[in-house]
């Protein structure tokens, strides 16, 4: 969407601005892009660093480069951080696979299929996207409690297969209203049914939105902190931030470098993700106004 | 069936003549919906177990004194009534949460404003420009970011560090509880990358007409900007606005990490999620927590309808 919006501008509409002027502009977006990323290099740098050079320097360029915090910080609590990003992967995987299939589920149903209560139905869902999670809390923690789950990392899955992301499931509405309808409907008359519609036409057509909710769910439960802080309270089932913050914990102040290099390590897969896919997500952003 | 409709009058019982036709009907009602409701099972099955029924048992609960170990105790409006007369928590928390609202999202709502509309201008570089500033909203719930911002704010951190250059010498940011809400600002701010790009995209819809025809006439950039582009972008600023307060009202992360979940220091970051999950998750008190989850719910849905309300006066939609 976006390049072919870029593509249509009147040429006019660059050549007429003089050059001192988008000078001074791209001037102003290099120094403020500098301001955006420094931190964040900054961080990678200080784990590279020998420990005794951490906070001597602003700069951002290592007088000489050390990855023994990297060694260090990996082992550096009872469980090593191997384990922790084993334990986000699956948790994160397995989202991905929930969200994707429950909130496709949905959408069609919403999207494409007539039925008495549809409207309604419709109303609800998106009547549960102003819903604060707060609200919902307590009762399905101690549900989740009392089903044995807690400690498991059900209580962060399961949800999701049940299309508890509403967010996507409108999301996906949104892409699925705009797949041609002659498409279903003349399927429909040569007597496909609701399920082969949904898997032979609708998901092979919708792989751009589908794709951006997987990459979106995949970022977000990496990122996520509050629902493993509440679900998981075993070391051994901790996910990468909450081995995080607990390595700040036991580390305080001592060992910088290696809270610095695990930190970094837990930004790759999301730093990842964004270089490669870009595009999608700036344009999830865009389209629909996702909040991150 | 279509056997029984050719039979005779009389060779089928009424009954069994209209059980016929019920069931048919019933059947041509089943296959109408069943295909739908089949599709729709997961998300009913969340929607009731995950959703409604959890909604309104914390509605009960919070009329209850519930510690998870015995079973609840009714208190009527006791919750209520401590947290609106007798809790200094609350308050703080309030106190805290407000001021991070208020001086969160205008910043950050400017800033992806003035940036959205320096890079609409058909430059050079705009995909690795939008990719530079919309980064930091994407790392920016994680733990390491708030790590990051701790230590970037540190008494002997790399902000007073610069500043010592200029030969400023910075208070300790985290530990004073004055400037304390203010790092977390600054945190929030950095990350104004996903309203930005929702203003470029809104910016793209304003036809590039209008502005020619203004300047034709003489108009100014600034009389442009606050005749065109201001109104016309005004259903865009609303819908940031709206978002980023609610998400403002319900930030964790970075004030959990940053303050080691306490909220300190003296409550200066207590932010109300945060006091929510220590009465629920620290002290047990889930009946309490609970009422504190309907009031965050109710102040929310305050502003919301506040914003919708008020929008029909500012926000211009095109008809």
């Amino acid at each position: 969407m976006t390049a072919s919006v870029t593509a249509a501008r009147p040429p006019s509409d660059i050549t007429k601005r003089s050059l001192p002027a988008s000078l001074i502009i791209h001037a102003l977006l290099i120094a403020a892009s500098l301001l955006m990323v420094y931190p964040l290099l900054w961080m990678v740098s200080a784990s590279v660093r020998p420990e005794t050079e951490i906070f001597s320097s602003t700069s951002l360029i290592p007088s000489s480069i050390d990855f023994s915090s990297y060694a260090r910080g990996w082992v550096g609590l009872d469980v090593s951080f191997g384990r922790f990003f084993w334990n986000s992967l699956v948790i994160s995987l397995l989202v991905v696979t929930g969200n994707v299939i429950a909130c496709s589920l949905t959408a069609f149903a919403f999207a494409r299929l007539r039925f008495a209560g549809r409207n309604f139905w419709f109303a609800i869902m998106l009547g549960t996207l102003m819903i604060p999670y707060h609200v919902t809390l307590i009762p399905q923690y101690v549900l989740f409690l009392n089903l044995g789950w807690v400690n498991t990392i059900l209580p962060l899955v399961v949800p999701k297969f049940l299309a508890s992301d509403a967010f996507f499931i409108f999301l996906m509405v949104q892409f699925f209203r705009g797949i041609p309808r002659e498409l279903d409907e003349a399927a429909m008359m040569d007597g496909c049914s609701a399920w082969r519609i949904y898997w032979k036409i609708m998901l092979p057509l919708s792989l751009p939105v589908l794709a951006t909710a997987a990459i979106f769910s995949f970022i977000w439960t990496w990122d996520d902190f509050f629902g493993p802080l509440i679900y998981l309270n075993d070391m051994n089932t901790y996910t990468i931030q909450l081995g995080l913050r607990t390595f700040v914990d036991s580390t305080s102040a001592s060992d910088w470098g290696g809270l610095f290099a695990m930190s970094t390590l837990t930004l790759v897969p999301v730093f990842f993700f964004f270089l490669f896919f870009q595009r999608l997500l700036i344009e999830g952003i865009a389209t629909t106004g996702m909040k991150r | 069936m279509s056997n029984a409709m050719r039979t005779p009058a009389g060779a089928i019982s009424v009954e069994r003549y209209q059980g016929a036709v019920a069931e048919g009907r019933f059947r041509r009602l089943w296959n109408a919906n069943a295909p739908g409701y089949l599709f729709l099972l997961p998300w009913l099955l969340g929607f009731f177990g995950l959703t409604l029924g959890p909604a309104l048992i914390s509605l009960y609960l919070s009329f209850t004194d519930f510690d998870m170990l015995q079973s609840p105790r009714w208190v009527g409006m006791a919750n209520y009534v401590r947290i609106a007369t007798a809790d200094p928590k609350f308050s703080a928390a309030m106190h805290v949460t407000l001021t991070y609202v208020v001086f969160s999202v205008p910043f950050k709502l400017t800033f992806a404003l003035l940036v959205a509309m320096a890079l609409n201008r058909g430059l050079r570089g705009l995909t690795f420009y939008r990719a530079i500033f919309y980064l930091p909203s994407l790392l920016g719930g994680s733990v390491a970011i708030a790590v990051l911002w701790r230590q970037l704010f540190a008494s002997d951190g790399l902000v007073n560090a610069a500043l010592s250059q200029f030969g400023i010498e910075g208070p300790s940011w985290i530990s004073h509880p004055n400037y304390s809400i203010y790092t977390l600002v600054a945190l929030s701010v950095w990350q104004f990358g996903s309203p930005m790009i929702i203003f470029l995209a809104g910016l793209r819809q304003i036809p590039q007409d209008m502005y020619e025809a203004a300047s034709l006439d003489g108009a100014s950039k600034f009389r442009q900007f606050y005749k065109i582009t201001l109104p016309l972008l005004t259903p865009v600023i609303f819908f940031n606005a709206v978002v980023q307060t609610i998400d403002a009202f319900k930030a964790f992360t970075p004030a959990f990490i940053i303050s080691g979940g306490t909220g300190g220091p003296i409550n200066s970051t207590l932010f109300y999620t945060l006091y929510l999950y220590q009465e629920a998750f620290g002290n047990f008190r889930m009946g309490y927590a609970s009422a504190l989850a309907w009031i965050l719910v109710l102040i929310i849905a305050v502003f919301t309808a506040f914003s919708f309300l008020t929008s029909r006066y500012w926000v211009h939609y095109d008809d």
